[in-house]
């Protein structure tokens, strides 16, 4: 789970977090004043400071927050001026929005307030609904309004062209205050509470935002979601009495407390109404002493009253907001806060420490107990013993602050050390850091100009330098004239500052290596470098008075080493970005000596891959164990072996879908007998025992001719399917079914092992593995021989066995350096770590490394169906030839909301039904598409000729596996590509990009063979939201936008990694792309029709090519390999005893001068989702036959083989 | 993150597992024979036992003997009876370390030394000398919870896969018995025993945790330190012994759990031997 962050304030008025991986709470440095009251959600912080302004401080992240403005730019024709600006009376403005109502010049557009610039300037749009349009992006029609051309015709006697400019959110991690742009606008403010993400998914990034102001009035922020975090403007919303607090919650509660003591309840919210409409009012919990504080989460509401006890609401949901009655709980508190998973802190009245409620759990949302968390805050002295163990919270934002962490651990030991050796180490200890780092790493590099090298970054951001030479002078004083705590605090975070600072400019240092430093950071990141010029501001300014008087804090250190030790008064905190459930491990409650956390510290570095596989000692014992065998063995193979081989038997029984009509499960016994081959290896032999007609007969397989045992998704019964060389071709594999479970498990384990002994295959995929994912999400793995891409006779696809790797992904991609990246169902990224096994594979089959825990979420679908009458107007009576009036998506299966199961028991639901808004062709208010008729094309209105409307449900169900994967928090992504060739060593940087879900373009920095999962996100410009993304070997990118128009991207290479700007690509006539796959120099695409484009022309000098040329029909997905192979999944393929959907083929015939191939040859399938080649960089071995260019027999075009057969088979079951 | 190249754990499993010594048997010159013996040479797996191994040996012998003068086999190294209750390796560890190789092994029928050996009439004896090794084992390492909750088939499954040569087999088992809870970082007690090569006492068996009261990880070093303290080299000094497991000398800085886990013979023992350093 991703760090995320509780916020505070104390009593002072400064603002700390406190990191859910972190032991100490972390100064807020850059809030220049004292602040009041703070409310968080997980991208941002809103707080009210001690001048009554409202502030916000939006987290850095790897995705900028751009807004798009736009404009268009309208003209008429006259016979004299041809096209011109002199428009008729009657017509829009010359400069105008869409809708020409509104005059809109280009200059009238203003930055919204100082945290914002402008990127570039005003630019011509020139993509018209996916094409490219010529002559300057004008669009034509026959008159204002009307529908728009990209091609002038004879009557088009009106034009228009849409001009774009983007403005950028900078003040990112820093505290920047809300305009108030009304001059209405309202007395002072006095509590703010944020949350409401819940409510609707779009726009993205929405935020509800609630404040009360000290005459008791209630405020709501409109207007406030990703690109805007601003909002736009405050609104009044009318109460039924004088406010004193409120409380937002992140779905569609909101509650306030009043000051007569009574609470009022918001109703009528939701994703159309986010304001609400009307209150209710609560009576206080007490009827004597009024309610003052109140906090609410998606189904709870806590409530504090002036006598500080604490409450809790019964009965609270969605549909009752009010609840149905109080409990008294035990504590007293001056205020609580709910959080994210409804999780509960308090500020307790009597030692004003911040409190977390343990034990909230889903069923129990009340918690057992008020636990108090006991952190240092970063400027108390107790925050060298606590670091020391910090080397856990590894996931941290930057990675400089990671470095920083463990380089401070490592100094402490030497100042123990120090200090007993004589004053000369006193002043280490002092500021540590400073002098230790600054003389091993960057003097000797760069003796004098480090202090230089950082200022020009800050200075320029004005409203950073500003910060800056507001604060140095008081500091300063500060620093050198008293012995308050405050000055203690300020001390500590100098030498923090001085080791992060070379990793934010060690563009200027390359040479500079030593130990974790990651070379990714001599690229010059300006979207990096943006996100933390605050941190860096602050770095710099640290460093300054660190060094100017670091003699004077020493002896203040010493003085009084325990100063600022004492306890902390809070004022306030929120929750609202803080993301703890019942699993999560916090270190907030004793940091003191914790001998369990020392353990698990010391399991986890002898366990874990990074320092203790390298270690001498387990280095040793591998060199010796080869020795040995050399010494005691490799002389004496001809000696007889002491134990024969024997034969071993394994046996079960279970269910077969049986090869003959009609076709059903039949009880077999099943044995698998293994034994040892001649030449030493493994073989077995597969036996299925049944009874045809009172006669017992066995079906068999040997073990070494099996190439796939795949489960097969079933709701009911624990299934997989078992495949040969001949059953792939036939589309008719073995099908079993297992009693349980863990039975079935137990034999696909067992098989598997088997299957790879037989072949010699053990440990992790290589770096040239074929990786493919079936439509179950199940992840396959196949080892690719030399004769693979082989002319002319390769080994066919049908031959080649797959085996597979724990885990649960939608998509997987792999270079041909070891680097393999996936992405869930739930659009999580994930990395390969090295390891094998995973899931059901445990014990030898499955690394003890590199297997970490594995979720995804994915939405079940059900349709809820109605037909109209004239009597009562839409209802669930349908007329007897309908559908079920709940069903599938193809109302051919009657699916409720009580008869619906996961998709398999590894899955289990983890939400209610919901209506789903996000259907493809669009809703009304209440989710219903109507239709003339079942079944038709849906639309999100309804006309007078609809007598039908439906509408979609979905309800989340997850899935907890293990598998080789590590999660890459915190951008989900939609698409990603890896450079498919070799890179020259471990530390080369590996182009990888990716688009997230919501179609933004990224650019991974830091990837190599020894970081697969790189350093962070670099974030590319476009106009548009994108689906799909390649690079060629040749750090050629190719990418298809939502609106299905392709891009090239200009310019990329290593030195600049995101290249200089889009290419726009016309489609192939009338086809909407969807898919794009680049090779070593072949571009294949893939659209909506399922047809397979070749892109023609490409050279060096020209790699955008000139034209598509159609290669086939009856593809669902491409993927071209750094030798230019061509493999696809397939449509549908015909075998001699079914037709399978989504087949994995490779396309024949593909060589250096006929990129294009010749035909198909068929592999694994039906149920494959998903394949890539990429990381099969192995030339095949040359073998020159003249009668090459002449295929005897005519090649299939299409992999669609027109033969009668069964179309209802399907091994992996979608 | 970093990605490893190396070979991973499980390859040391296997490498202990299919360990193997050359071994020469040649018949005892006071063996009364019909006509001369041939050697017999074999690979004996170093996790098994003498007696569970041998059947090859026997029936070779047998051949150029009377059936009257065959009393019960029993194996002798350089004048050292064998004990066959020890496993494979840790004899030739502790006996022949550092010696040419094929391992000669002389071979008795007649004279059983009763005062060194224990008799081994059948299979069945090794096999329960095996499972209470293996049961004394999970005493110290999770007070016999994992071995008493194992069904009588599957205690079965474990000495069929010593039998047998079966790794997978025995190892699908085994895994059971080398778990641990996560948040303890370790079984309760580590099962071992130190051998000693110039000594008459059997071995050195004693309870000792993976992790110290302060929860830093045990080393080899550490168990050795407490037990055999003169097996450690003083600084300066050369060193006087080796501490050999399976063949090889691990660091003293290896941790002990990790020890535990993989070098641990079928029997869920870690055998170490402690042998002086050749003087060559």
């Amino acid at each position: 789970m991703p760090v995320s962050l509780l916020w505070a304030v104390d009593v002072y008025g400064r603002v700390y977090s406190l990191s859910t991986a972190g032991q100490q709470w972390e100064h807020c440095h850059d809030a220049q004043m004292e602040f009041k009251r703070v409310t968080a959600a997980q991208q941002c912080c809103w707080g009210i400071a001690c001048d009554n302004n409202i502030y916000l401080n939006v987290h850095a992240s790897d995705l900028p927050v751009r807004y798009q403005e736009e404009t268009y730019e309208n003209q008429r024709w006259n016979p004299v001026d041809g096209f011109s600006e002199r428009l008729l009376p009657s017509d829009r403005w010359q400069w105008s929005d869409v809708t020409g109502l509104q005059h809109q010049p280009l200059d009238s557009f203003r930055l919204p307030s100082d945290s914002w610039e402008w990127e570039a300037d005003w630019y011509i749009d020139e993509n018209f609904e996916g094409e490219p349009t010529e002559k300057g992006g004008w669009t034509y029609a026959i008159d204002f309004p009307a529908t728009y051309t990209k091609d002038k015709k004879w009557n088009s006697c009106v034009r228009r062209r849409r001009w774009l400019r983007y403005r950028r959110y900078k003040a990112m991690d820093t505290w920047s205050k809300i305009p108030s742009q009304q001059t209405t606008l309202p007395d002072p403010f006095s509590d703010i509470s944020c949350g409401g993400w819940e409510i609707s998914e779009e726009p993205r990034g929405r935020l509800s935002l609630w404040a009360v102001s000290l005459q008791g009035k209630v405020w709501f922020r409109e207007g406030i979601y990703h690109q805007n975090p601003e909002g736009s403007l405050w609104e009044e919303v009318s109460l039924p009495g004088e406010v004193v607090q409120i409380s937002c919650g992140p779905g569609d509660l909101v509650w306030a407390a009043l000051w007569e003591g009574q609470l009022i309840v918001r109703e009528g919210i939701g994703r159309d109404c986010p304001k609400g409409t009307s209150w209710a009012v609560v009576d206080s919990p007490s009827p004597d002493v009024g309610a003052i504080h109140v906090a609410v989460g998606v189904n709870v509401v806590w409530a504090v009253t002036k006598d500080n006890k604490v409450w809790f609401r019964r009965g609270v949901n969605s549909h009752n907001p009010c609840g149905s009655g109080w409990i008294s709980m035990v504590g007293e508190m001056i205020m609580v806060n709910v959080g994210l998973n409804d999780q509960v802190w308090g500020i307790s009245c009597e030692d004003r420490a911040v409190y977390f409620r343990q034990g909230v759990t889903s069923s129990e949302l009340s918690g057992k107990t008020w636990k108090v968390i006991s952190v240092p805050r970063d400027g108390d002295r107790s925050h060298s013993s606590a670091s020391a163990n910090s080397l856990q919270s590894a996931g941290y934002y930057f990675s400089g602050e990671v470095r920083a962490q463990s380089v401070v651990s490592d100094v402490e030991s030497d100042t123990e050390k120090g200090s007993t050796d004589g004053p000369a180490c006193l002043v280490t200890s002092a500021s540590p850091e400073s002098f230790v780092d600054a003389p091993t790493d960057h003097t000797s590099d760069q003796p004098t100009d480090t202090p230089k090298a950082r200022i020009p970054k800050v200075t320029s951001d004005s409203f950073i330098s500003e910060l800056v030479s507001d604060r140095e002078p008081a500091k300063t004083i500060r620093d050198v004239g008293s012995a308050a705590p405050a000055v203690l605090e300020e001390e500590t975070i100098p030498g923090e500052g001085e080791v992060k600072a070379p990793c934010t400019d060690s563009s200027l240092s390359p040479t500079q290596s030593g130990g974790l430093l990651d070379p990714q950071w001599s690229n010059v990141d300006l979207e990096e470098a943006q996100g933390q010029q605050a941190q860096t501001a602050a770095d710099a300014e640290s460093a300054d008075t660190c060094s100017l008087s670091s003699v004077a804090t020493y002896t203040l250190a010493m003085e009084d080493p325990y100063g600022a030790d004492e306890h902390p008064l809070w004022a306030w905190v929120s929750g609202g970005g803080c993301s703890v459930d019942t699993h999560s491990q916090l270190n907030w409650f004793n940091c003191t000596m914790n001998t369990s956390s020392l353990v698990q510290s010391v399991q986890s570095m002898s366990l874990s891959v990074t320092p203790a596989q390298t270690a001498a000692w387990r280095r040793q014992i591998f060199e010796q164990l080869s020795e040995r065998t050399k010494r005691e063995m490799d002389n004496f193979r001809h000696y007889e072996q002491a134990i024969e081989q024997s034969v071993w038997v394994k046996k079960g029984t279970m269910q077969w879908w049986r090869d003959w009509k009609p076709h059903k499960w039949i009880d077999v016994h099943f044995a698998l007998e293994q034994f040892s081959g001649p030449e030493g290896n493994k073989d077995g032999i597969l036996f299925i025992y049944y009874n045809f007609y009172e006669e017992k007969k066995y079906l068999h397989a040997f073990i070494n001719e099996v190439t796939i045992l795949v489960p097969v998704l079933n709701d009911s019964k624990h299934t997989f399917a078992i495949y040969t060389p001949e059953r792939t071709k036939q589309r008719w594999p073995i099908r079993l079914a297992a009693a349980t479970e863990l039975e079935m498990h137990d034999w696909l384990a067992l098989l598997s092992v088997s299957c790879c002994d037989s072949r010699g295959i053990q440990g992790p995929p290589s770096k040239q593995a074929i990786w493919s994912i079936t439509c179950k999400g199940d992840i396959f793995v196949s080892e690719p021989s030399p004769a693979l891409e082989a002319m002319p006779y390769p080994t066919p696809c049908d031959q080649m066995f797959w085996r597979q790797v724990g885990g649960h992904l939608r998509t997987v991609e792999c270079n041909s350096v070891g680097i393999v990246w996936g992405i869930g169902y739930d659009h999580t990224a994930w990395v390969y770590t090295g390891g094998y096994g995973g899931g059901f594979f445990q014990g030898l089959a499955s690394s003890t490394d590199n297997i970490y825990t594995q979720t995804d979420v994915k939405s079940v679908y059900i349709y809820e169906n109605q037909r109209w009458n004239p009597v009562t107007g839409y209802t669930n009576r349908g007329l007897p030839t309908d559908r079920y009036m709940w069903s599938d998506a193809s109302g051919l299966h009657e699916c409720t909301k009580t008869n619906t199961k996961p998709p398999s028991p590894q899955w289990t639901w983890v939400s209610d039904w919901a209506i789903d808004y996000s259907v493809s062709g669009g809703t009304d208010r209440e989710g219903w598409q109507y239709a003339a008729d079942f079944p038709a094309s849906y639309h999100g209105y309804k006309t007078m000729k609809d007598f039908v409307r439906r509408r979609r449900w979905a309800r989340k169900c997850k899935l907890n596996t293990t598998g080789p994967w590590q999660e890459i928090p915190p951008i989900p992504l939609s698409d990603v590509t890896i450079l498919p060739c070799a890179a020259q060593s471990s530390v080369d940087v590996v182009p990888l990009w990716a688009i997230s879900n919501k179609g933004d373009v990224l650019c991974r920095l830091g990837v190599t063979t020894l970081t697969p999962a790189g350093s962070s996100w670099l974030h590319v410009g476009t106009d548009q939201p994108f689906k799909s993304i390649s690079i060629g070997a040749a750090s050629q990118v190719w990418a298809i936008a939502k609106d299905s128009s392709a891009f090239y991207r200009g310019s990329v290479s290593p030195q600049s990694p995101a290249g200089d700007c889009w290419y726009h690509i016309p489609s192939p006539a009338k086809q909407k792309l969807k898919q794009v796959s680049v090779g070593r120099t072949s571009v294949y695409t893939v659209d909506e029709n399922g047809n397979l484009w070749y892109r023609q022309g490409v050279t060096p000098s020209y790699p955008q090519g000139s034209s598509w040329e159609h290669i086939s029909n009856n593809v669902r997905k491409v993927s071209v390999g750094p030798l230019d192979q061509v493999w696809i999944i397939a449509d549908k393929v015909q075998g001699s005893h079914s037709l399978s959907c989504g087949t994995v083929c490779h396309r024949l015939g593909v060589q250096p001068m006929e990129p294009k191939g010749q035909s198909w040859d068929y592999g694994i399938g039906g149920g494959w989702d998903h394949i890539t080649v990429r990381g099969n960089s192995m030339e095949p071995p040359r073998i020159c036959l003249p009668s090459l260019t002449d295929p005897s027999a005519p090649a299939p075009r299409s992999p669609l083989l027109a033969r009668s057969g069964e179309v209802n088979s399907n091994a992996v079951g979608c | 993150m970093i990605k490893t190249h190396l070979a991973d754990d499980k390859d040391v499993l296997r490498d202990v597992w299919f360990g193997r010594i050359p071994t020469c048997f040649t018949l005892n010159q006071d063996e009364v024979t019909e006509r001369e013996a041939e050697p017999y040479y074999l690979l004996l797996p170093r996790v098994s036992y003498l007696t569970l191994v041998t059947d090859k040996v026997k029936k070779h012998f047998l051949k150029v003997m009377k059936a009257e003068d065959v009393e019960e086999m029993w194996f002798e190294y350089e004048g050292t009876p064998l004990k066959w209750h020890y496993p494979i390796g840790v004899l030739f560890d502790l006996h022949a370390s550092n010696t040419v190789l094929p391992w000669s092994i002389t071979v008795h029928f007649k004279n059983f030394p009763d005062r060194d050996l224990l008799h081994c009439p059948s299979n069945s004896v090794i096999e329960a000398h095996f499972m209470s090794s293996i049961k004394e084992a999970d005493a110290l390492k999770h007070k016999s919870q994992v071995v008493n909750d194992m069904q009588k088939k599957d205690h079965k499954q474990l000495w069929m896969g010593l039998q047998n040569d079966k790794f997978d087999q025995f190892w699908a088992m085994n895994r059971k018995l080398m778990e641990y809870p996560t948040e303890e970082g370790g079984f309760r007690y580590i099962p071992f025993r130190i051998y000693q090569a110039m000594s008459d006492r059997p071995f050195i068996q004693k309870l000792f945790r993976p992790i110290s009261p302060e929860g830093n990880a045990h080393t080899l070093g550490n168990l050795l330190k407490e037990m055999y303290p003169t097996a450690i080299p003083n600084d300066g000094e050369p060193k006087r012994y080796q501490v050999v497991i399976h063949g090889i000398e691990p660091l003293l800085e290896t941790p002990l759990q990790w020890l535990s886990e993989h070098l641990s013979h079928p029997d869920n023992f870690l055998h170490i031997c402690v042998i002086p350093t050749p003087t060559d």
